[in-house]
């Protein structure tokens, strides 16, 4: 089964507030090897100007990962998700994640396409304030291994 | 106000770091990411879905990547974005690591006014294959 291309275009419900902890974005700044300052020291970061301590770059991923649940478990996907491979991923930022943020999540899947008996499914999750101003756009393309694809 | 890069010329490697992944390191991230896919730390799991054992999950991988970059910078918050391509898996023993490579090399300087800089990272993993592709940082100047 190939994933559905009426996909395209659709937009799922935002997800419930996103908190970003502050323990939180010290354990993941610790696993990925951030290990610049900013990252833990509260006093330093609003030093410079940021609200609290800063999330690593990759650090959207964690709420990403939530709203493709969303597309991963909708039922008319055609997903199957031991078959998914995680292909690309991209993040645009308008300002860093610090802690203390609330983010509103919502996903809308932008392309669908077939390639050599492989499905590709592209998502955009764009986070904001609950204000509706934007901090990050995380962008992954997964690939739906088919059937009968050559390994 | 001068910027880090202000002498670098297009072509220099401006920051590199190696890290030595064990399994210690994927269970870490399992826990701070909240992605608990099996096949970053079973290996039954990992070989019945056609792999030949555990590997790092990309996004840890896309995480370590980047933070040689985030060292030179001093400052995360003047990256504007970051993407890559997932090309190769990082496998991970069981026992004893595995070690990856990034290398940062700035390849674009933008004029005024943005003066944004791309950096693309070559990221590779123990035998020199390359795990990451179209690995590119854009940052701006502060």
């Amino acid at each position: 089964m190939s994933v559905n291309p009426e996909l395209v275009d659709v937009v799922f419900e935002p997800l419930e507030v996103y908190r970003v902890g502050r323990e939180k974005v010290r354990e993941f700044a610790a696993a990925v090897g951030a290990s610049e300052p900013q990252h833990f020291d509260v006093e330093l970061a609003r030093g410079r100007g940021f609200g609290d301590i800063v999330a690593p770059p990759t650090f959207p991923i964690v709420v990403q990962e939530k709203t493709l649940r969303q597309l991963l478990s909708h039922e008319a996907s055609g997903i199957d998700f031991s078959r998914v491979v995680h292909g690309d991923q991209r993040f645009e930022y308008s300002r860093p994640v610090v802690a203390g943020d609330d983010l509103i999540a919502t996903l809308r899947v932008t392309k669908v396409q077939s390639l050599g008996g492989h499905s590709m499914v592209t998502a955009e999750s764009v986070m904001t304030t609950p204000e509706g101003d934007h901090i990050v756009t995380a962008v992954s393309t997964l690939v739906v291994r088919g059937d009968e694809a050559p390994e | 106000m001068s910027v880090l890069w202000e002498h670098a010329e297009l072509g220099d490697e401006v920051a590199s770091g190696s890290f030595d992944i064990t399994r210690d390191h994927l269970v870490r991230y399992a826990g701070a990411s909240g992605d608990f896919n099996p096949i970053h730390y079973r290996d039954d799991v990992a070989q019945q879905v056609g792999l030949d054992g555990v590997l790092a999950h990309g996004m840890l991988t896309m995480g370590l990547a980047l933070s040689p970059v985030l060292s030179w910078l001093g400052d995360s918050g003047t990256v504007r974005s970051y993407q890559v391509r997932f090309t190769k898996p990082v496998y991970v023993p069981a026992q004893g690591s595995t070690t990856l490579t990034s290398t940062a090399t700035l390849t674009r300087k933008d004029d005024e006014p943005s003066g944004d800089i791309t950096l693309t990272l070559t990221v590779k993993g123990e035998i020199g294959q390359s795990v990451l592709g179209k690995a590119l940082v854009v940052v701006a100047p502060r």
